[in-house]
């Protein structure tokens, strides 16, 4: 018996003709010809998030990206000027990394008034200009102008960074209609963060597999409920209130009915104590912008009375995660190698005004880790499994259109790299 | 540092006042169900009068033995997912993985 009305196409995926109902093939996951390809088609050309400018606040802030997708490591940085930037975090004299500590491929930040190479001490504006070279008169005719830093073309976002080696159009038509939606959305008030990183056995697609549904949720995770709401939910299953493409980018949108529940024996000691649980907060911040009617039009898009939280995969790599009680997180999933990937995610809070604020944001920090381990480990399950090639194909069901819909964009996108590279 | 005179009741627990996330879940995986359990079932009972007790001081400028009681909390936070729902230290078919926490909120 299903809870919410579908599309009258009759599912969410028949509305999308296009990507069919047949059973996908996970190849794409295993393959490492297919990974090199997918590098090349996908992230040297496409926009990457890289982080937020709360990150580098004033002049001279910087941080590196290593992007082993993109083969390259970047220097992001606030100039004199307040613009960010990025650089390839390549040194023009002999090409040493400029930008890192002890361990050359450990990402690091910091402030400087400007970057000077560890091995022959030549400097760098903060906007990139090579602007001294030790013994400049034993070089020939070197001209410093000709020798500033490799800049990679970066836009900003709603506070969003984003970087692109060889960008194909500007991150606005880029990004398009599903990010304009949700412009407003006071981002820029979520200061409080907490950043997790893990490196993972698994393709990167199969982690954004496991986070684009919540199908999986009350069998896979139902020992973090009660053992009455986990029964109760496992009879249920789960059926999105939304889905949308808006291709190559994706959303689903949900209910959530924990926070608060109806009924507080449905939830545990712990969380009826500090009123906060995976949802979150119980209690929205007093800030504006929260308020459910208050909400940029594209969150719950249904304008569902039982809306919870709305996941919008930004492709290739980047989620954005809002929830009801006003928070929101970020996933990346940046591909090492074609069986491997670094995962970070981050938390956004209100900074809380009280230790009654802080400990619900500590619950709802502890819980999402609860919840991670047991994805992330079912992932490399997964990775060994598919990996083995006993079986290539898998049947996807209505509440996994968004991995039905990855998968197919993916292929497209490596699809007509290698058609124009025959050509 | 010692807790706040009002929260002497919890002070054999003090070991368990970790400014850190990694900390705290290594003592965590360290640490017996049994000893879990005993802090869970002296702090839980605590829980609101502690909360009430922190929120006496501006939150921007705790004192040190405030400080160490908001550790303890985040630690009877950190045991509540074994105590409540694992029976175990470890997250059930959690395996090898693993998940750092780099950046966490002060106060
Ligand atoms: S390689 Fe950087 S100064 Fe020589
Ligand atoms: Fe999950």
């Amino acid at each position: 018996m299903p809870h919410f009305a579908k599309p009258p196409a009759g599912s969410w995926t028949e509305q999308y003709p296009e990507l069919g109902t047949a059973p996908v093939d996970y190849t794409d996951s295993i393959d490492p010809a297919f990974y090199e390809d997918e590098r090349a088609a996908i992230f040297k050309r496409t926009w990457l998030n890289v982080g937020r400018v709360e990150r580098i606040p004033r002049t001279g802030n910087y941080f590196t990206k290593e992007l082993a997708a993109a083969g390259t490591s970047l220097i992001i940085v606030r100039g004199a000027d307040k613009k960010v930037r990025a650089f390839h975090n390549v040194c023009r004299h002999r090409g040493n990394k400029l930008v890192w500590n002890d361990y050359p491929n450990e990402e690091v930040s910091g402030t400087c008034r400007q970057f000077t190479c560890k091995y022959h001490a030549w400097r760098y504006s903060l906007e990139g200009e090579l602007t001294f070279v030790q013994q400049e008169g034993e070089f020939f005719d070197l001209d410093k102008k000709d020798f500033g830093l490799k800049e990679v073309a970066c836009d900003v976002w709603e506070g969003f960074v984003f970087v692109n080696l060889d960008p194909q159009e500007t991150l606005t038509e880029y990004l398009g209609e599903m990010a304009t939606g949700l412009e407003g959305y006071p981002f820029h008030e979520m200061t409080e963060v907490y950043t997790y990183k893990a490196e993972i056995g698994s393709n990167w697609k199969l982690f954004i597999d496991a986070f684009a549904e919540f199908y999986h949720a009350p069998v896979l995770h139902q020992k973090q409920a009660t053992k009455d709401e986990a029964d109760k939910l496992l009879g249920y299953g789960f059926e999105a209130l939304h889905y949308e493409l808006y291709s190559p980018h994706s959303m689903i949108s949900s209910w959530g009915g924990m926070a608060p529940p109806k009924d507080p024996s449905m939830v545990k000691p712990i969380e009826r104590a500090l009123r906060s649980g995976l949802f979150g907060p119980w209690d929205r911040p007093a800030i504006d912008g929260l308020d459910p009617a208050e909400l940029p039009a594209g969150i719950n898009p249904a304008k569902h009375r039982a809306w919870g939280t709305d996941s919008f995969e930004i492709f290739p790599n980047f989620t954005l995660l809002f929830w009801a009680p006003g928070w929101y997180l970020t996933y990346h999933y940046w591909p090492t190698a074609v069986d491997r990937h670094i995962f970070e995610a981050n938390l956004y809070f209100v900074p809380p005004k009280n230790a009654r604020e802080r400990m619900a944001q500590e619950l709802a920090a502890v819980t999402f880790k609860e919840y991670a381990l047991q994805d992330a480990n079912t992932l490399e399950a997964t990775q060994t499994m598919i990996a083995t090639r006993t079986v290539t194909e898998f049947p996807l069901c209505d509440q996994e259109l968004l991995l039905r819909h990855l998968h197919k964009v993916v292929a497209d996108k490596v699809e007509e790299y290698r058609d124009a590279a025959a050509r | 540092m010692p807790l706040p005179a009002e929260f002497a009741d919890l002070e054999s627990f003090q070991d368990w006042a970790l400014p850190t996330e990694p900390e705290r879940y290594a003592k965590r995986l360290a640490s017996s169900m049994d000893e879990m359990q005993a802090l869970y079932d002296a702090a839980m009972p605590r829980l609101e009068a502690a909360l009430d007790h922190c929120d006496k001081h501006d939150f921007t400028d705790l004192p040190e033995d405030v400080r160490t009681l908001m550790h303890l909390l985040q630690s009877v936070v950190m045991v509540s997912f074994p105590v409540e729902c694992w029976s175990q230290p470890r997250v059930p078919d959690s395996g090898a993985a693993y998940l750092d926490l780099l950046v966490e909120p002060g106060f």
